[in-house]
């Protein structure tokens, strides 16, 4: 069975956690005692209706308020799949829990408001979505029943999008109109709209293409661990131990390791389960080589005909996350693939304007939610691949010296 | 058995949804051990702890897990379940650490919940922090899942503990792709939960596949039970119906196992991990909804717990 991660986006009200709960409840993948405890819930707090949105927010502050504080994960699968659902907030102070609730997503569903449109919030969560360069955007404009089911509404608000869309990179865009509440086009096509021909959200979700959406092209391996036995028997096991970040691997390929440049062939590749003919990403492998060549942690293993770009000066989309801005001569803990070291903020180029996609040069800092253009200098070279290329080898987070919170996620720039 | 691993080969390099997770933790749990000084896994002979077990196994073979495991005892457990534990540790040749609440309360730190069958469940909480900082644990392997439980569902891999070993929901860090952030202070620490993508099924279905073995009480048995609070708990040496409640044998399985005080069975004639399958695909009940008492106590009793220290 395939596996589809999907995160929701949208701005606050637009029925982020309806939809989520009328997707799991009319797929029958509520148990009767989470059910019996939202009734009970929304009962207790007099709701004309049984609230869905309580099945994922679970934090007792979210009840309080009815509004989405962090991101909740919900399973469920159907016969031709398993989803991994990460509904996310929508107010704009816990941007970085969207994005958080983003980064793996396969797909994200933007969510808007049939009667208010296009918000600010739905193009920093669209925007966000691309940056983080998610392979499948799904609009589904909601609450058609509080407009009548109109069509031209529907039509109005794709025209809209799409146009904003165009501007951003996403490679797949498809567009629902929907009632979360109703249950319309969520499981089953609606009634309410025969002018709609396209499929239910859930068919969609169980038929979009996902396996093209990996890097198979480029072999990387960042090495995490150094696997010696301290055992009789394997006194001259050596292995290296990672989750393949890119390519195939197979015995016998010519590999060269990095920083070192020294190459060498691959000996074998072992798993608990028993040695593999091919090591393809996301897996875990223990990689043999053949030589006994020095190799630790952060190092990478690729091919000597296709390295990654090798480099202390790294040039980044920056998402900030975390209330002190940064800035220029800003120092912060880097982590990359499998290596943490220290950088320094050389330049902010511009700071992105999300509702109109305008450069602001004139910017000196990135606020909280920013997003921007920044260069770095790192105290030793990365081992790395532009983001668009590879979305591990690409990517990177910040964390303050002093607070150790996560404070900034990038997106590495490069030649392609 | 030879696995089969996806398609590889055949051009299409998929994994399947259970070695994709797979892989996901294994990832995890070799991250912790390359940065921190002093990981520790929690084993309780339950399910997911062991399938842990297994998965922390496959991230360092040939070479040993590199951390020790640790129980923490109730005193409440059940013995099939603590021979399980004893035997699974010797077997991989794992350090097991054992930290007990019954010496909680001895020495003062904690006391007894009064009444006649009293739960030791939060107890267990100062257990574990105490544990953790005498070990001078810097990261700790629990085998929660975001399934179970809606504050669960709401928890990152890496979740960070400050000096009181608290959790604070509504501000936990950014965690984006596979980056995790394990800095902390000294005193601190992080807990890290590699089955936060699992489901309950996904846990059978790996014990099918890889042939795990599990404590008995898993499986379907005959054995001396009362009801109480819609559950149906064991007789034994912690816990006695009183007046009011009628005991009766029945055949019944575990689907959970926690403190025989407040965990539950359920009827079954499930007797092997495959009919477990079938049984688990098709019940309508949480498995903590259909057998966990401490749960029960209000809608955020776990949000509560966890605030504390809880695993
Ligand atoms: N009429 C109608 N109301 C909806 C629909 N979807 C959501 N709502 C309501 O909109 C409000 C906000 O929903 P919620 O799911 O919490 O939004 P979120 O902030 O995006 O997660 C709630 O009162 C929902 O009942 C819909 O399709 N039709
Ligand atoms: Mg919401």
């Amino acid at each position: 069975m395939e596996l589809l991660r999907l995160a929701t986006a949208g701005s606050v009200d637009d029925g982020k956690s309806t939809l989520i709960g009328r997707l799991l409840f009319d797929s029958k993948a509520i148990f009767e005692d989470q059910l019996e405890s939202v009734e009970r819930v929304s009962r207790q707090r007099g709701d004309e209706y049984t609230d869905l949105a309580l099945l994922t927010d679970g934090l007792r502050a979210e009840r309080e308020q009815g509004i989405t504080i962090d991101v909740a994960y919900r399973y469920f699968a159907t016969p031709a799949r398993k989803f991994i659902i990460a509904d996310t907030p929508g107010h704009i102070q816990y941007t970085r829990n969207m994005v958080t609730g983003n980064s793996n997503a396969d797909l994200t569903i933007v969510l808007v408001d049939a009667r208010k449109g296009i918000v600010e919030q739905t193009r920093r969560h669209a925007f966000l979505a691309s940056l983080l360069r998610v392979p499948h955007i799904l609009l589904c404009v909601n609450k058609m029943d509080l407009v009548g089911y109109d069509r031209d509404v529907f039509e109005s608000l794709r025209e809209e999008f799409a146009a904003f869309a165009s501007r951003l990179d996403v490679a797949d865009l498809s567009f629902i109109p929907i009632s979360a509440l109703q249950g319309d086009n969520v499981v089953q096509r609606s009634v309410n709209m025969p002018w709609y021909e396209g499929a239910s959200l859930l068919h969609h979700l169980e038929q979009v293409y996902i396996s093209s959406d990996r890097n198979l092209i480029d072999p990387r391996l960042p090495v995490q661990w150094v696997i010696r036995p301290q055992a009789a028997s394997r006194l001259d096991y050596r292995g290296y131990a990672g989750r393949v970040a890119g390519g195939v691997f197979r015995p016998g390929d010519q590999v060269m390791v990095l920083p070192s440049g020294l190459t060498t062939t691959v000996a074998g590749i072992d798993t608990f389960d028993g040695p593999l003919d091919e090591a393809f990403p996301p897996m875990s492998v223990t990689i043999r080589l053949d030589d006994d060549i020095d190799i630790s942690r952060g190092d990478l293993i690729c091919r000597p005909m296709n390295q990654p770009t090798v480099g202390q000066d790294l040039d980044a989309m920056v998402a900030w996350m975390t209330e002190r801005p940064l800035a220029p001569g800003d120092f912060l803990a880097l982590k990359h693939t499998t290596r943490w070291v220290r950088a320094v903020v050389r330049d902010i180029h511009y700071r992105l304007d999300v509702n109109t996609l305008h450069r602001d040069e004139s910017a000196t800092s990135l606020a909280l939610n920013d997003v921007g253009r920044v260069s770095l200098r790192v105290t030793q070279p990365l081992y790395y691949d532009s983001y668009r290329r590879n979305r591990q080898t690409g990517s990177f987070i910040l964390a303050a010296e002093d607070t150790d919170v996560t404070a900034g996620a990038g997106m590495l720039l490069g030649p392609d | 058995m030879e696995r089969d691993w996806g398609v590889a080969g055949s051009g299409q390099y998929q994994l399947s949804e259970l070695q994709n997770i797979e892989a996901q933790s294994i990832h995890i749990i070799r991250e912790v051990a390359a940065e921190f000084e002093r990981p520790v896994l929690l084993f309780s002979g339950g399910k997911d702890s062991v399938v842990m077990l297994r998965l922390a196994q496959k991230a360092f073979w040939p070479g040993r897990i590199p951390f020790p495991v640790m129980h923490i005892d109730t005193g409440h457990n059940f013995t099939e379940v603590l021979e399980f534990r004893d035997r699974c540790v010797t077997e991989i040749g794992a350090t097991l650490v054992v930290a007990s609440v019954q010496h909680s309360i001895d020495s003062g730190r904690v006391a007894e919940e009064a009444g006649p069958n009293p739960s030791r469940n939060r107890l267990q909480t100062r257990t574990l922090l105490d544990a953790i900082n005498e070990h001078r644990f810097d990261a700790v392997f629990g085998g929660a899942r975001r399934d179970e439980e809606k504050a669960r569902a709401k928890e990152r891999v890496f979740s960070f503990r400050d000096e009181f070993g608290q959790w604070d929901p509504k501000n936990q860090r950014p965690e984006l792709w596979s980056l995790f952030n394990g800095r902390h202070r000294s005193g601190e620490h992080i807990r890290v939960f590699p089955l936060s993508d699992w489901t309950e099924l996904d846990i059978w279905q790996y014990v099918v596949e890889e042939q795990i073995d599990l404590p008995s009480i898993y499986f379907s048995h005959r054995r001396h039970v009362f009801r109480r609070d819609g559950m149906l708990l064991a007789v034994g040496p912690h816990v006695s119906p009183r007046d009011d409640e009628e005991t009766f044998e029945a055949t019944v399985r575990y689907r959970t196992v926690g403190d025989m005080t407040c965990t539950g069975a359920v009827e079954s004639s499930a007797s092997s991990a495959e009919d477990i399958v079938i049984e688990v695909a098709a019940s309508r009940l949480t498995e903590r909804g259909a057998t966990r008492a401490d749960d029960r106590v209000s809608e955020a009793a776990m949000e509560d717990r966890k605030r504390e220290g809880y695993f």
